[in-house]
């Protein structure tokens, strides 16, 4: 089968689906692939690139669309696209099937099995094909770079001869992929890094990245993002109070604010007010990567960058990955190619649309000639889910009583196994004969300076512990020794036998114990 | 030389085995803790020699040699990842000797007693103590052991009974647990749990022949009781060590360790001799510890390792999801060429692919580009405890980076690179997060935590508990295929 890549038609989309390394793979999965003529130019990979990896070159989308036999492409496909499908075709691209009813019925009509990449669960398996993820992870840090480009100063503090420079204060808000990698990247240039998130969760993963996660002092039973598929859910108007008190205190102290905050299927909140960015200082920057769904800041312009009557740069573009095209398409060919290797479970170029997949049921849209959308309730949920309540730290008291209560407890065990131990001596005693007894206090000591001694031995040391009390066992050759003067031939048979094997113990045991400590070397 | 003499050296003996056995305390003071070892057992072999009771000396000078020479031979050829199943055969001999001591025992008790009744004298003797007039004109013939025999009472020689009983039972029971041990240990035999039909009725059986056998013995004295409970003893070991799954061997050795001190302290009791006595005891106690301290590492029931089988779990273990991503050399290259801390988690597969100097190599060349490089031994990893520190120190990996469970499982979050290699259940999450796995609440290694995780392992299956590790589908974990050995290898080539 052809799989094929058009050129992106929507204005300033300079990303591809298909890149020649990607294009190479798929030609090991069995498939033959096409490309319409400059589809990568703007991400870098010219025509010559494509055919040295064996990708066959189509002059125009429409012939393209006719050659190939599964299309791969980005952006949301357009009404002409759409109508170049035929039956049986499939169509793997971002579709955003929640807002686009008529798309899905065009796709339908034309019986085309449509993948939307977006719709992709968000479990573990399915991640190395999560494509909003790695455009995300484009466009944190490219929403960092964007903010850097517009503010005055650097990121990092530094003290230098010519005066002393304080580091970027950085709020990032919403942590998920985009915020966390903008984290990332705002950390590494040096900035002092907050971030907020309506989960609480990832509390721990924004610490893990470097930053500071600004908490609420809010009671209330917060949310479990496990439940919404990593995603935050709407809040409370009360937390979101709380939230809005948060952020007016922080705002004149950040010089960069980054906004990320989605909710699924609904408009971004607004969380960044006007009062906020009026309190900002001049010159600080705010970058709205919820632009494209109204964006998270009061006066946010889509695709624009404005600036306010008190000199804050507020950022609004849409397309941070097309703005890394190369990288960016490099990332999503290869979420591309992930998703048709799932499709190729023979790897013989025969694609196989498995609706039983949990992956592939819940990213088809339409398939067959119905539209599968919204998908069912995928079988598992693989995102952790919310820790349990931390175990209270004691305090000093309770450790003390602890500690006490410890001490009694072990006190009354040896006191007890002292008195059973020796009431049981005590008893032997009574009906033993002497001769015995003799004997007999020497093994309990024996055995309690044992029971004493092994205790210090290094964990380490246990194999030659070993070894040396096998080699020490062999000490039944005492008796053995004892016997072999005796009169009757059996037992000195037996008896030079016993020595004869003891031997061999004594030697082994204490040579191999001998090598082992020998190879214990310090560095 | 005289008696004295012999208790004078079996003092300073026992000295120097407990000097011994506390200086294993340290790596530094343990390799002077062996000398003492030797010293103390030449002493005593040698005050045993030239004291009373001993004849035959010069062939058993001779015997004792011809053994050393074997032992020797066997001790310098032996592969370090083989000395699990050597010191399992070892311990096999010293329980086998200890059957023939108790047996001879028996023999010279009846040789005493036929003299006496030759002469027409009371045997046992009605008083213990001074023998009188022709009774101890026939003790003039006994020499050593026999010679403590002719003294004893009625009371005596009923406990002496006893005591080489208990030698013998115990002695049987290590020969053929420690034969089934080296079998399993040296894949000779399968290390799977078995059992016969019957199970541990079967055991609990064969317990109350070699009790009634006691009592038989005890009333009639006669050699057949001795011989059918060593028998029993014998089907005992044997069944039992069995019966026990091979994850469980490093407890098993260390037990029948354990069981041949004891026989030797019981030996000790019948032939009255306090050396026995003491560094029967003091093997008996250690083992007895070494294994009480492995179960703790493993939470598990001292009962139920001993009685064998990994007592069932108590509902559906958790679902493991995902897939397992597999990474080539050149990715792990790649990855530990970005970290800067590294820990490598060894485990029998290590040891089995004899992978240990490979990992040396590896460490040596990391550590040489200024990486952090460190050991994580969990407590039972292998099949004997600190099995892992012997083949990492025959390797010449210096031991101050070698660490265990509790030293370094807080440091897992801040590593880049957790190189697990040939382990399997001990590095388990299920172990903290599964209810119901089979090895809940036993302690692992936290290397999920770590930023990275490779695996080093031979292909898709569960390890050797049988038990799904879902380590193995976590996102930060890639699996490197291969044998362990075949693959640092190709690592060492790609990092230079």
């Amino acid at each position: 089968m052809k799989i094929g890549a058009p050129k992106e038609i929507m204005e300033g989309e300079n990303r591809v689906a298909m890149t020649p390394a990607s294009a190479r793979d798929l030609q090991k999965l069995g498939y033959d692939c096409v490309i319409e003529t400059r589809a990568g130019a703007a991400a870098g990979y010219s025509d010559a690139d494509y055919k040295e990896a064996g990708v066959e070159i189509i002059k125009t989308g429409a012939a393209l669309y006719k050659a190939a036999d599964v299309v791969a492409k980005v952006r949301v496909p357009t009404e002409t696209e759409l109508k170049r499908l035929r039956d049986g075709q499939t169509l793997i691209t971002f579709f955003n099937p929640a807002e686009n009813a008529d798309g899905l019925e065009l796709a339908k009509s034309k019986g085309a099995n449509v993948i939307a990449m977006e719709m992709v669960p968000r479990i573990s398996r399915a991640q190395k094909m999560d494509a909003l993820s790695s455009m995300a992870n484009v466009a944190g840090y490219r929403a960092v770079m964007e903010a850097g480009n517009n503010f005055g100063r650097f990121f990092t503090g530094q003290i230098t001869a010519a005066g002393k420079v304080p580091p970027a204060q950085v709020l990032v808000v919403g942590a998920g992929v985009a915020g966390l990698a903008a984290i990332g990247a705002s950390t590494s240039l040096g900035a002092v890094t907050h971030a907020f998130d309506v989960r609480p969760e990832v509390a721990e993963q924004v610490e893990s990245m470097g930053a500071e996660f600004v908490f609420l002092d809010f009671e209330e039973d917060q949310q479990d993002g496990a439940s919404s598929g990593g995603y935050a859910a709407p809040s409370s108007p009360e937390f979101r109070e709380a939230q809005l008190a948060k952020f007016r205190e922080l705002a004149p102290q950040m010089d960069i604010v980054i906004t990320t905050a989605l909710i699924p299927g609904r408009e971004a909140p607004k969380l960044w007010t006007e009062d906020m960015v009026k309190a900002m200082k001049p010159g600080s920057v705010i970058v709205d990567l919820a632009a494209e769904r109204g964006g998270n800041v009061e006066g946010t312009v889509k695709d624009d960058k404005v600036v306010t009557d008190n000199d804050v740069t507020i950022i609004g573009y849409t397309d941070y990955p097309s703005r890394m095209a190369r990288q960016s398409s490099n990332l999503y060919a290869t979420n591309i190619r992930h998703m048709l290797t799932d499709l190729t479970p023979e790897k013989d170029g025969q694609l196989v649309h498995d609706m039983e997949d949990d992956v592939i049921r819940g990213a088809t849209v339409t398939h067959g000639g119905e539209i599968t959308y919204p998908p069912p309730p995928p079988k598992v949920q693989a995102i952790a889910a919310q820790k349990k309540p931390e175990v209270k730290e004691p305090t000093a008291e309770e450790k003390r009583a602890a500690e006490v209560a410890a001490f009694k407890a072990q006190t009354r065990n040896q006191v007890t196994l002292l008195g059973i131990g020796g009431a049981l001596i005590l008893l032997a005693g009574l009906y033993a004969p002497a001769s015995f007894m003799q004997h007999f206090i020497v093994f309990v000591l024996a055995v309690f300076v044992g029971f004493q001694v092994i205790w210090g031995v290094a964990h380490s040391l246990h194999t030659p512990l070993m070894a040396v009390t096998n080699a020490i066992s062999s000490i039944i050759i005492l008796g053995a020794l004892m016997q072999v003067g005796a009169g009757s031939w059996l037992v000195v048979v037996l008896a030079a036998v016993s020595i004869f094997m003891a031997g061999i113990n004594i030697f082994g045991g204490f040579l191999v114990t001998r090598r082992m400590l020998a190879m214990f070397q310090k560095s | 030389m005289d008696f004295g003499f012999t208790i004078a050296a079996y003092a300073v003996a026992a000295v120097l085995f407990i000097l011994s056995l506390g200086g294993l305390s340290g790596q530094e003071s343990a390799k002077r803790a062996v000398w003492y070892g030797i010293a103390g057992m030449a002493v005593a072999v040698l005050a045993t020699l030239v004291g009373p009771g001993a004849g035959f000396w010069l062939l058993s000078l001779v015997l004792i040699a011809a053994g050393g020479a074997i032992g020797v031979y066997v001790a310098q050829r032996v592969q370090m990842t083989e000395m699990p199943q050597l010191v399992a055969a070892m311990h096999s001999l010293v329980g086998l000797a200890a059957v023939f001591v108790g047996f001879n025992a028996h023999l010279e008790i009846g040789r005493v007693a036929a003299t006496y009744a030759a002469a027409d004298l009371p045997f046992p003797q009605p008083e213990y103590g001074a023998l009188a007039g022709a009774a101890k004109e026939a003790a003039e013939g006994f020499r050593g052991f026999a010679a403590i025999v002719a003294k004893k009472t009625a009371v005596e020689i009923n406990i002496l009974r006893v005591e080489l009983f208990l030698g013998i039972l115990i002695g049987a029971v290590t020969f053929t647990g420690s034969v089934v041990a080296f079998g399993k240990l040296a894949g000779k035999v399968s290390s799977k749990a078995e059992k016969l039909p019957g199970g541990h009725a079967l055991n609990a059986g064969a317990a109350l022949v070699a009790l009634a056998c006691l009592v038989w013995y005890l009333s009639s004295g006669g050699l057949l009781a001795l011989v059918i409970m060593t028998i029993a003893a014998l089907f005992v070991g044997y069944h039992l060590i069995m019966g026990i799954g091979g994850a469980d061997m490093p407890v098993v050795v260390s037990m029948l360790n354990s069981y041949s001190g004891w026989a030797a302290a019981a030996i000790g009791f019948s032939l009255g001799n306090d050396l026995l006595i003491v560094v029967g005891a003091l093997v008996g106690s250690s083992g007895a510890i070494l294994s009480y301290i492995m179960c703790k590492a493993m939470n598990r029931s001292f009962i139920s390792v001993i009685l064998g089988g990994f007592g069932g779990p108590a509902g559906a273990q958790m679902e493991v999801e995902g897939e397992q991503v597999a990474i080539e050399a050149d990715g792990v290259a790649a990855a530990l060429d970005e970290a800067d801390s590294v820990i490598i988690v060894p485990g029998y597969g290590m040891a089995v692919a004899q992978a240990q100097n490979a990992v040396s190599e590896l460490t040596r060349k990391l550590r040489g580009k200024g990486k952090e490089v460190r050991f994580a031994i969990h407590p039972v990893a292998g099949r004997l405890p600190g099995h892992m520190n012997v083949l990492l120190a025959e390797a010449k990996v210096p031991y101050d980076i070698v660490l265990e469970m509790d030293e370094i499982n807080e440091d897992f979050p801040e590593t880049d690179v957790v190189i697990v290699i040939g382990s399997n259940d001990i590095v388990n999450p299920a172990a903290q997060d599964d209810p119901n796995s089979p090895i809940a609440g036993m302690p692992v290694l936290e290397v999920w935590k770590a930023k990275q995780v490779v695996v080093s392992k031979r292909g898709q299956g569960a390890g050797y508990s049988g038990i799904e590790n879902p380590l193995f589908f976590k996102d930060n974990t890639r699996m490197f295929y291969g044998d362990a050995k075949g693959s640092v290898d190709k690592l060492l080539g790609l990092i230079d």
